[in-house]
This record gives structure tokens, sequence and C-alpha cells, in this order.
């Protein structure tokens, strides 16, 4: 164990920082790092390189090329550039390497070389040529800043949502700033630049020279500047090589240090671990790499070659031709532990473990130290979280291994935080190794998250490795397993040398019927990469109706989609559909289309009754559907039109179109309707009063009411009202007059169609029982006990009802046979009972 | 009814969590909006609403006024309207000119647009055309169950009937999977599911749908109601066009209950004040005579107003704490009952009175003797007479739908013109329903019906062959009505008071068809040897079965079956199934778009001016 310190390097009393190699690294690279321009992502992400980027010829051989390699320096894409020159290279947040050409256009690449897309930084920018470009990553995702050559600055917070901002002028800056950086603060993106001693701040609005507190005197120029990784912190480097570090909001000063060298420093980074008080940066120039703090010395290593920083979360990575390392700070827990004659008790049960093994006693003597101390439980916890941040198995395991050695020892320990570091540990290892090529570390992977973590292997094409983790870490089926198959599905897709059907299948044997797995989102991609068929293929296996349409539509598929969005009898759906085929088609074609949908045609009829009249009647009309277009019209005879001669006009479009329907019926009512409305103009201007808009019947009533008996039978006789219905009318209208000399009269101008009983029975109504009983009599024998009833004639109804012998009339009688008065009678009801049954 | 269930009756699950479901989902919708605001309710809204969320509860969630979305001008000041509507284009129209209005005014206030059950495509289609879609924020209230009484669901939705029979619009549909869907997430899925007609298949495939792609959720719950069966209202027209006896049905017929209340006019309450009543299981009188034929029903509340009265009478011989019992404990419930009896015997003799005056007794026979298909030259002359009379359109119509399906004849007439022009549109739709069937060219006129359409029809006798005439169904009532023997052979007189079978519900003279077919159908467990029938019914495609293990269904749900009609069910059916759950030990629960008689039916398929 004595050795295990000896890459520990102290700083000032309480920190010690530690480089170990990750990687030698796999590339076998030709060029020196300093002619190229290189980019590497944070989080353990790909080097970028660009070789020669400074030829100008046009020379094929000499061209530019761009390489992407892993961490390890495995080779990910080459490819050459032809594009315009490259002044910065940069990786956003997703992974997508951003070049940024001198012109401002920025090409956006994928992780395999694959061309995503472009943009431009705007016209001032390729007017003025880009002078220099920083990659920067907010909260909004990643922004670009440039340099133009006129000393202006452009930036952008978020290159997916693409708003251009010019930063406002530097009052007096006629060359290039010495050193500038993009800040991130309050969510809102600013430039911090030095111009010979001064330092400005450029916000949206203003610029403003600002001061750093307690700065050393005789600065005449910056030379490097500096922003941690969480933007809280800022390091200045001088002409005088003097470092001042600080808050970035430059309102306190952290510490400062002098180094001595004049030289500007190649790179400066900000070394820290979150939650940790110390502060260091790492400055490096061509053979040196220094790590200052807050401490009269410094570490200081030689470089052996030329070599790159990485800013990490919580370290440097430095990484060189040969090897590729990492820089930070050793975190607590294992300084605790590993720390010389330490006495902290994950230390000692380390320790005890390691007896224990021996088979020795001393094990039990250390494990009673800590436990007369009760710090067991804080000896576990140190231990399986140092285990976390080492970077060896080797090491990880004997850690573990003490701290379940520690867990024996205690009740009630919650074995949650134990588990999941194996398994985060376990995940580590395998990202982190050579083939792989992810070193993260613990507290880089925490910060990340697994499902990031699964997006970036899935994005390196590692969906095997995905899966496993996926499975090992028992991830829902959605967001593990079934998530990373149709990211595979979707890179199937685009292998074009395999045909539609193999691949459809493949993918279908593979997914099944996985849930949380879209098919169209595959079909998309396969739309994307130009196969449509092999989509519509897809899109078979897609369960979800609402999923498979907006697809089909998109690949103007729109018959196919209409007949899938009527399957799925989602009317919303094939609504939608309807209305892209209405823009689509021309409108012949789009009413044979509906034409042969019964279903899509009355649902686009309904809207149409409603919204869009003319259409409807042209659905018709091309249908050749007379009958409904008939009634069309004469729903517009009363819906539409406010003028007679309009509704007139609008019956007769009616009654045509009823012939043509051969619907003679319908016709004629129509074409009587048209009759009836002029008939009702005339008696409106001859008589006076509301006629229009009144049935025949009531028509012909108001003239009755109106004592126009003359003309109400005239009009019924022109309308052929037959003879029953206008006694029924007319009986009803005399007795609400209760006009009974009229009624009379009427009853006796010739024989009642409809009988005499509805008179008896319309007068007992208005309650005029002498006049019912006129009529009484002149009801015909089936009826006549009845009306007599009605009338209150129970003796002669009995007389009658006697007469008839009929049994059913008996008893309506007697049921009317009401108390004394009707005693006799129903005494004479009985005998003439009892005498037919004698007489039987 | 007088005879209680069978002891074994299995007990109803609890309908009321659909009730506190709508609620709390409306109570977050209005949270969204926070802030006083006023609220606009579509008329068709508003008695569900008040059976969900009463006033208080709306004011507590900072409405500030309600109004009814009609076509005027709104006079609300409030900085945020909130509409709940339905999703209709004539009430988009609406919204669009009230934010139009505002814009004009150079106003700006927050909108947002409620929609029940369910928003269309079309709707928000509609706001855009109207350029107003950025302005408002649409949502939906997805109530579409409420429960009106322990065992009537219904989805207060009477448009489905015009909008699927007549105008083919499927699009309520969807809404009707979706509320069987909620209902087996909340009861557990059903093992045994039968329905017959197209609207019923479409349902039940797309209600798969769902339950397929949320599967899991239900897996492994155990059923709580063993059956369900889907109907279409066109298989069984006849039944739904019939006039009603039994009392709630004839209290349905005269006063219209609406969303399980009714409106007692001052006839009935025999004070100078409409009376809004509630009526359903809670209400002890009317729960024993819902479901008795009306000629029971008199004799029934004499009963127990005699009852009543006793126990009035027995505090005379009470001492002081008998009667301080009596007032403090029975006293309250007495006076509730003696409230509600008074109340149902005002309605019975208001329902007396009106039906005399019409000869109710006529028209009953009329019918009945188109049920059973003899008399036939009575009955049309009956029903020319009624034309004549021109007492009411929609009755006549009722009673040619009637004659038609019943005797599978074309009965035209030419109330038209008689009526008003747009009573010839209304003609379209009945035959379009299949209401009014017509022959199928070729067909020689029989007697019947070449006498009704010279009685009838005083022009034009000629046939019409016009398009929609091969569309049209035929019925083939009177063969259906043979095979499943839906007038019973009575021997003497049919006791009422005691029913044999579901006939009662028509004094004994017609078995409602959708109730013998569900009937049958759970007797047999499927659709076997019913062939013939579901040929007649032109259903051949559409009557399916799906059974799944019942290893976990108690024999308790198995005896549970929702029956769910598609286009409304009238309250004769269901005093029918009631009927038949009785006798044979089952509940039979009840799912209907809407609450429906024949009156509605034939409104709902008139044109009127608007």
């Amino acid at each position: 164990m004595d050795c295990y310190t000896a890459n520990w390097n102290p700083l000032g009393d309480s920190a010690f920082y530690r480089k170990y190699e990750l990687y030698s690294m796999d590339w076998d690279l030709k060029e020196e790092l300093r002619d190229c321009l290189v980019a590497a992502a944070p989080y353990g992400g790909p080097i970028a390189l660009l070789r020669n980027p400074w030829r100008k010829e046009k020379a094929a051989s000499v061209r530019p090329v761009l390489d992407i390699y892993s961490a390890s320096g495995m080779p990910l894409a080459s490819l050459l550039w032809k594009s315009g020159p490259v002044v910065s290279l940069g990786w956003s947040a997703e992974e997508e390497l951003l070049c940024v050409q001198e012109d401002g256009a920025v090409l956006v690449y994928g992780l395999h070389g694959d061309f995503r897309r472009h943009f431009s930084m705007g016209n001032e920018v390729l007017q003025n040529r880009v002078l220099d470009a920083r990659i920067f990553h907010t909260e909004f995702g990643s922004g670009v800043a440039i340099l133009t050559g006129a000393h202006r600055f452009t930036l952008s917070a978020n290159v997916g949502d693409l708003k251009l901002r010019r930063m406002p002028e530097v009052p007096g800056l006629q060359s290039a700033p010495s050193c500038w950086t993009a800040l991130c603060q309050d969510r809102v993106a600013h430039i911090l630049l030095a111009v010979g001693p001064d330092l400005y701040l450029l916000d949206h609005a203003a610029c403003s020279a600002v001061t750093p507190p307690g700065l050393a005197p005789g600065v005449s120029s910056f030379l490097q500047m500096a922003v941690s990784f969480t933007y809280r912190h800022l390091a200045l480097f001088t002409d005088t090589g003097y470092i001042w570090m600080g808050t970035a909001s430059l309102k306190e000063k952290l510490c400062e240090f002098n180094c001595n060298i004049r030289a500007p420093p190649k790179q400066m980074v900000w070394c820290s671990r979150p939650r940790s008080k110390e502060r260091a940066v790492v400055v490096a120039w061509e053979r040196r790499l220094m790590v200052v703090g807050d401490a009269s010395e410094s570490i200081q290593f030689v470089l052996d070659e030329d070599s790159y920083l990485v800013p990490e979360l919580d370290g440097v990575r430095i990484f060189s031709r040969s090897t590729h390392e990492f820089l930070h700070e050793v975190p607590a827990a294992s300084e605790e532990i590993f720390k010389i004659a330490s006495m902290a008790p994950g230390a000692l049960l380390l320790e005890a473990q390691k007896e224990y093994e021996k088979e020795s006693q001393k094990a039990d003597e250390y494990l009673r130290e800590i436990q007369e101390l009760g710090q067991l439980t804080q000896a576990v916890q140190q231990c399986i979280e140092a285990a976390g941040h080492e970077h060896q198995p080797d090491m990880q395991k004997s850690l573990l291994r003490a701290a379940s050695f520690g867990k024996c020892f205690l009740d009630r320990f919650p074995p949650n935080s134990f588990v999941h570091m194996c398994q985060d540990l376990r995940v580590l290892n395998a990202v982190r190794d050579y083939h792989i090529g992810i070193p993260l570390t613990y507290s880089q992977y925490k910060q990340l998250t697994i499902q990031v973590l699964l997006d970036r292997l899935v994005l390196r094409r590692l969906y095997p490795l995905a899966i496993q983790i996926c499975e090992y870490l028992r991830l829902p089926e959605v967001q593990g397993v079934s998530r990373i198959l149709a990211h595979w599905a979707c890179y199937k897709v685009q292998q074009k040398d395999v045909s539609d059907e193999d691949v459809a299948r493949a993918i279908n044997q593979k997914l099944g019927d996985t849930p949380g797995v879209s098919y169209s989102d595959i079909a998309a991609r396969a739309y994307g990469c130009g196969r449509t068929e092999l989509a519509i293929k897809l899109l078979e296996y897609e369960p979800r109706s609402g999923e498979q349409v907006p697809l089909l539509l998109k690949m103007k598929r729109s018959k196919l989609a209409l007949s899938k969005a009527i399957e799925s009898g989602d009317t919303d759906l094939v609504f939608t559909v309807l209305l892209h085929l209405k823009n689509e088609l021309n409108r012949g074609d789009f009413f044979m289309t509906l034409r042969n949908q019964p279903m899509a045609l009355s649902l686009y009829r309904q809207f149409c009754k409603h919204q869009e009249l003319e259409t409807l009647k042209d659905l018709y009309n091309q249908d050749d559907n007379h009958q409904e277009l008939g009634s069309f019209h004469i729903r517009a005879s009363y819906a539409a039109e406010e003028r007679i001669e309009g509704r007139v006009a609008a019956l007769q479009t009616a009654a045509d179109a009823f012939y043509k329907a051969k619907n003679e019926f319908a016709a004629k009512a129509t074409e009587d309707q048209m009759r009836l409305l002029r008939l009702q103009r005339r008696l409106e201007d001859e008589l006076g009063g509301q006629f229009l808009d009144l049935s025949l019947h009531d028509t012909v009533t108001t003239l009755i009411l109106g004592g126009h008996n003359k003309r109400a039978e005239q009009l019924a006789r022109d309308f052929r009202v037959p003879d029953k219905r206008l006694w029924w009318l007319k009986l009803t209208a005399l007795a609400d007059l209760e006009d009974w000399e009229e009624l009379e009269k009427f009853s006796k101008s010739k024989k009642s169609p409809i009988g005499y009983l509805p008179f008896v029975e319309i007068c007992m109504k208005q309650h005029n029982k002498y006049e019912a009983k006129k009529y009484a009599s002149r009801v015909g024998p089936e009826q006549k006990v009845k009306a007599l009833l009605l009338v209150g004639d129970v003796a002669q109804a009995a007389d009658v009802a006697i007469e008839h012998r009929n049994e059913a009339e008996l008893s309506l009688v007697l049921s009317h046979c009401t108390g004394a008065t009707d005693g006799a009678t129903a005494d004479k009801i009985q005998r003439a009972r009892a005498q037919a049954q004698k007489n039987q | 009814m007088a005879f209680p269930h069978r002891p074994d009756a299995p007990e109803l699950p609890d309908f009321s969590m659909l009730k506190r479901l709508a609620r709390d989902q409306l109570i977050y919708l209005l949270e969204q909006l926070p802030g006083k605001k006023d609220l606009f309710i579509e008329a068709d809204l508003m008695s569900p609403l008040d059976r969900i969320a009463n006033v208080s509860i709306l004011k507590q969630h900072e409405v500030d006024k309600l109004y009814k979305v009609e076509n005027k001008p709104a006079l609300s000041s409030s900085e945020q309207l909130c509409f709940l509507v339905r999703p209709r284009i004539k009430n988009m129209r609406y919204i669009a000119s009230l934010v139009n209005a505002d814009k004009l005014a150079g106003r700006t206030r927050k909108y947002k647009v409620i929609f029940s059950p369910q928003k269309f495509y079309a709707c928000e289609m509609v706001l855009e055309e109207e350029g107003i879609y950025g302005d408002v924020s649409c949502d939906e209230w997805a109530f579409s169950l409420l429960p009106l009484d322990v065992d009537l669901l219904s989805m207060e939705l009477p448009e489905f009937f015009r909008d699927y029979f007549l105008e083919g619009d499927q699009r309520w549909i969807n809404t009707v999977a979706q509320a069987l869907h909620l209902l087996s997430t909340l009861y557990g899925p059903f093992p045994n599911c039968y329905g017959i007609g197209r609207c019923a298949k479409m349902a039940y495939e797309l209600w798969r749908n769902l339950e397929e792609e949320e599967d899991g959720e239900t897996k492994g719950r155990r059923p709580e109601i063993g059956h369900i069966f889907l109907l279409d209202r066109d298989v069984d027209f006849v039944t739904a066009l019939c006039s009603q006896v039994v009392y709630e049905g004839l209290v349905d017929d005269t006063f219209r209950i609406k969303c399980g209340s009714v409106d007692f006019g001052p006839e009935v309450t025999s004070s100078d004040k409409s009376l809004k009543v509630l009526l359903n299981a809670e209400d002890k009188v009317f729960n024993e005579i819902r479901n008795e034929h009306f000629s029971n029903v008199f004799g029934f509340l004499s009963q127990k107003a005699r009852n009543l009265q006793a126990q009035y009478d027995r505090r005379r011989g009470m001492d002081i704490k008998q009667m301080k019992n009596f007032v403090s404990q029975e006293l309250k419930g007495l006076k509730q009952e003696h409230r509600l009896l008074s109340l149902h015997i005002g309605a019975c003799e208001s329902i007396m009175k009106k039906k005399t005056k019409q000869d109710f007794q006529e028209l009953i026979k009329t019918e009945h003797a188109l049920l059973e298909g003899f008399n036939i030259r009575e009955s049309t002359s009956y029903i020319e007479e009624h034309i004549d009379q021109q007492v009411s359109p929609i009755e006549s119509l009722r009673l040619m739908c009637l004659l038609s399906i019943t005797e599978n004849g074309d009965a035209r007439c030419s109330l038209d013109t008689h009526y008003g022009p747009e009573h010839l549109l209304t003609f379209s739709n009945l035959r379009r329903a299949g209401l009014l069937t017509e022959q199928a060219p070729g067909d020689t006129l029989t007697a019947v019906e070449s006498k009704v359409s010279k009685l009838v029809t005083d022009k034009a006798a000629g046939k019409i062959t016009d398009a929609f005439s091969s569309l049209a169904k035929r019925s083939n009532f009177r063969a259906i009505s043979k095979k499943l023997n839906l007038i019973p052979r009575v021997d003497g007189e049919y006791d009422l008071k005691v029913p044999r079978d579901m006939a009662y519900v028509f004094s004994g003279a017609y078995v409602p068809l959708s109730c013998r077919i569900i009937e049958q159908v759970l007797e047999r467990r499927s659709w076997q040897g019913l062939d013939e029938v579901v040929r007649l019914l032109n259903c051949s495609d559409f009557a399916f079965t799906d059974m799944t293990k019942e290893d976990k269904a108690s024999s308790e749900s198995l005896r549970l079956i929702l029956v769910v009609f598609l286009g409304g069910c009238t309250f004769s059916e269901i005093s029918a199934l009631r009927f038949l759950g009785r006798e044979k030990g089952y509940r039979f629960i009840f799912l209907t778009t809407a609450v429906t008689n024949s009156a509605r039916l034939m409104e709902a398929m008139s044109e009127v001016k608007a």
C-alpha cells in the first residue's frame, strides 16, 4: 500500500492531486497535435482532429482530413474536408461536431462523420470573416461565440434553436483582444475579453469595463483566461506570469499565484471537483504542466509530448500522441483511506479486511478499534465512496470487499448504496473499456445519468452493450431495451445494401411487439433515407393507426392514409386526412376519392352541412345524387332564402332534382309547396295577416278562422285536400270559433264523411251540451251509445244498448251509471242482461 | 316493484365513482384557469353538469357568473371566459363571434374552451378558420358516463342516434369505446361479450384496440361484471316506437324525463309552482311503481296512501314518550313519503287526463293490432283518421313508421304540404334510417299496401324508385316475431298484476324484440341457433360473441350484465329487463347513449325550421 500514494502530489496543506493513465492511445498519429485543430468533448467524449487545417492549396493530397476518435484513440470516422477553411471545432452537448468555417457557416457532423446540417452565423460574420470561435455549453444546449474580423462578437446560446445575437461594440477596440471567453451567468451568455490591461464584459445591451478585485499591479496585458466547468470561477493569466483566480462574477478573489513564467501558456483550465473547497487551475506550456492553487508552491509535471487539455466536471483530461491521462484532486474519501498513516475509520476497515484475508488476528483488533469509536457505519460508507472514485478495478474490488466485510458487523445497514455502487462500477468499467473508450468518472456518470450514457452508447452504435446494461440494471423496457432496439432499427434502415423485405423482416423479428417501440418512428427514419417502400412495410407493423397516418400523409400516400384512418375508426384522423387530401388533390379527384369511402364521405358531408354549404351541393352534383340535391334545395328554400322569389326558385330547382331522381312524389309535393307559397303571398296581399310559412292545413284553418269560408274551400279544392281531412279541419276550426250556427250549417251541407261522433266530441270539449245533443241523434248506430254517454244521456244510451243486445256496450253504459240517479237504468240493464241470458 | 329482488341477486357495483371522477376532472380543468371566470354552458350540458357539480362547487373554484351558450352577444364583463360545450361546429362559431367581437373592441381576455366528452379536429379547424385558434385554449372534459340511477348509466348524447343512424357519422363510436374502456379499468374486464349491429361491432373493436394499447392495467383484475351486451338501436325500432305503458315510461312519454329528473307542472303539484323531481331508486314510492303497468299504479298508490294514513293514525294512542320518538324518528320519513305519494298521484291523474283525451285505449289497441298483425284495415284507417285530425305530426309519423316496419310496407303520405315542406325531408330521413321501409322494386303491392297508399296518399301513388330505395332496409318484423315468439299466446286475460313474461310492459301484447334477443343470447351464451333471426335482422356480419376463460369471474359477477344500447333505450325496455333479471336472478346494468322514447326518435329524424 505504501506506493499507492506515490503519484499523489500535495498542493498546499490540504489537498492532493493525482494523475493517472486512462489509455495508451490507439491512434497512430503522424502529425504533432499542434499541427491539428483539436476538439475533445467533455464527459469522456470523442476527439476530433482536423489535420492540415491551414493549408490553402487545393491539391487533393494535402486537403485537410477530419478524423474522429474515441477517447482511447479508436478511429470512429475519417473524411476529407472539402468545404471552406475551418477556424474552430467543438462538440455540442449531443456529441455533434460543430465546425466553424471562416465564412461563418457552421457545419454539423455526427459522431461517425455523417453530415447532419449546417447553419450560418449571419451576414455580418460572412462579410467580416471569422477570426476566432468558441463552442460553449449552457443550460439550453450548446452555444457558439464568434469574433469577427471587425472585432465584433456574435453569439448564439443554443444552436438547436438558433437565435443570433450581435454583441455591442467594444469602444476603441482596434485589434483582436489578447484573450476572450464566453461566460454563462444567470442563464444569459456574456463575453469577457481582455484588451491590454483592461477587461470588458459584453452582454446583450452594453459593454462594461470590469476590474478583478485584488489584481496585482503592473499588469499590461492578459494572456490567457479560463472559466471553470460550471462557469462559477475565472482565472486570468497576465504577462507578468501572475495568475488571478476568483469568481466569474469578478466580485471576489479566491487566490493568486506568481509562476514567473512570462511565456504565454498554451492552455489554461480549471481543475476542481464539485463540492470541494479546493480551487486549482492547470496551466500548460509546450513541455510543462503546472497545477496552481491557493498555495505558495505549485505542482509541476513535465510533458514529454505535445499535449491537449480537456476540462471535465471533476478534473482535467490530458492526452497526447501516446497517452491519455486524467488529473484530478484526490477525493476526500480516498484521501482519508489512503493518506499515509491515516487512522480514519475507512482506512482501518480496509486494513482489517486485509488482515482478515491473511487470517491474522489483527483483523479483530482493527475492527474493535473502529467499533469502539462507533464509526463502523462511517467506515463502510467511506469504503463504498472511495471505491467509486478508483479507476483500477482491483482497487475498487478491495475497497468493496472491505465495505462488505464491515457490513457483516452492522445490524441495519441499508444495502442500497453498496448494491448501487457495485452496479455503477460494473457499468463504468464496461464503458471505460479500451474498445468502448468512454472514460467517465463516477461523478461525471452521476451528473450525466444512465439515460444519457445509454444515448451515447446508442450514438456510437454500441447497441449490444447498451442492451446488456439495460438488462443488467433492470431498467423498464420502455426506457431501456425497447428504446435501444428502436434506435438500432433506425440505424438498420439506413443500410442501403439490404433489401426492403430483409430489413423489414429483420426488424420485426428483433422487435416483435416489444412495448414502447414505435414502428412509425422507424418508418419515418426509413422515409428520411428515401426508402418509402420500406417505410410502408414497417408501418404495417405499427399497431396504432394514429401513428401510421401522419407519416403516410408525409410520404404522399394519402389514399392509403385514408383507408388506414378509416380502419382506425378515429374520425378525427379521417378528418385530418380529408383536409390534407382536399388541399392536395383537385376538387374532382377529391370528390372521387370520397365517393369510394362512404364513411369519409358522410363525415365530410356533416362538416359541409355546417360550414361549407356550397361544397355540399357540389358533392351531390358530382354523385348525381338528385334526391339529396332536391333535399338540399328544399332546405335552402326555408333556411337560406329570405325573399319569396328566391324561395320559389329554390323549390323549383328542388322539384327538378326530384324529377331527375324519379321521385315524382317528392317532386309533386315540392311543386305544391311552390303553389302554396305563391298563394299565401297573394292572400297576404289581399287579406292582410300572416300566411307565409303556414302549412296548407294551417292556411285553411286561418282562412276559416278569419271567416273566409269560400276561400278556404277553394284552397282545399285546389290542393285536393281529402274530404275527411277537410271535415276534421273545418269542424275543429268552427268549434274553436264557437260558431255553432255555421257548424250546424256545415254539418248539414252533406253527409259527414267522418260521421257525427266527432261533432259530439268537439262540442263537449267546448262544454256545449246543447249543441252536442243535436249531433248525438245523428251519430250512426255503431257509435250511438258512445255519443249518448258523452252527452250524459245514460238512460237513452241504455235503451240503445239494450236494443243492440251488445254486451260490451251494456257494460260500458253500466260503468257510467253513477249512484242513485241512474239506479233505475242500471236495474234496467241488469234485467236486459238476465233476459238475454235466459233467451240463449 | 312490488316484487323484491331474489335474495341471491348480485350487488350492483358502485357507479358513484364515475361522478367523482368527472367532478374532479372538471375542477382540475377549472383550476387551470386561475382567478375569477365566467362560465358559458351549452344548454344540453346544463342538466348533466348539475348532476356532477352544483353551483356552489363551481363557485368554490372561482366561477363567477354562469351563462347559457345561446346565439346572443355575451354580457359578461369578466376577464376570463370559459366555455363548456359539446364539440359542435355551431358552438365554435358562437365562440368565434364572441372572441372576434372582443378583438374589434380592442379587448383582450382569456378564453378557454372545454369540450365534453372530447374535442374533434373539425372544431379546432373551425376555430382556425375563424382566426381565433391562437386566442383560445382547448381542453377536454372526458365526462361520458353519467350514472342516472343505480343501474342506469347514460352518455347523454341524444345526437348519437341521428348522427350515426341517419347521417352515417361515426364520430361518437370512439367516445363509446372510451367509455367502455373506462368502465373496464374501473370495474375489471368483461369475460363475456356479445353484440349485434354494425355500430356495436365497431365500438367493440375500437374498445378492444384501446385495451390492447394499454394492456396490463386491467389484466389480472377480477371482473365485477360478467357479461356485456352491445345492441344497435336499429336492430329493434319497433319497441322504441310503441307507446309506453309502464309507469316510468309513461311519465317519460307524458312529461319527458330529462337527465333523470322531471318537471312536474302545476297540474301535478296542485299548487301554482312547477317542481323538479329526481326520479330514481332513492324515491321510495317511485321505486316501487316505476316498473309497474300503469293499470296497477293507481291501486298501489291508494293502498300506499291508506298504509301511510294508518301510520299517521298510530300516534292517536301514543303516550308522550312514544310521541317524542315518533316525531323525532318517523315523522320526517312519513312526511317525505307523503309528499312523494301526493306527487305521483298527481302525476297519475294528469296522465289519465291527457291519455283519455286522445283516446289512449284506441291508440294502444291499434298499436297492438299492428304488432300482432291482424285487423290491418282497421289500423290503417285509424292511422288515416289520425292524420286527418292533424293532431300531432310526430304522433302520426310514429304510427306510420310502426305500420311500415311491422307490415314491411310502404306507408307514404302527403303530409308534407299539410305540415310544411320540411317534412318532405323528414320523410327522406326516415326512409334512410330504415324507419320507413319500402318495397323493393318489382315486388307486387300487397292488398294491404295498395289499400294504404290509396287511403293515405291522395296523390302520387306511384312507387318511388329513387336512389335510396335500394339502400332502404327491409324489415322482416313479422317473421322475426314468429321466430322469437314475441306475441304471447294468451288464454283469457293477461294478468298485469302478476306478469308472466316481459310482454307485460306492453300490456301483455308484445315482448320487446331487443329484450328477447338479449334473453335468448344470454340463455345460450352465444348466437348459436339464432342464425335465422340474425339473418332476418340483416345483421349476419355484425353478431358476435367473445368469451374469455371464466376462472377468475365469481358466480356473483356472472349474474351481472351490462347492456349497452347504441342509439338509446326506452324505459319500457329497462323495465322489461329488470323483470327478466328478477325472474332469472340476474341484475342488469344499462348503458345507453341517451334515454329515448318514440317521440324523441321521431323528433331526431324531423327536419325543423331553424
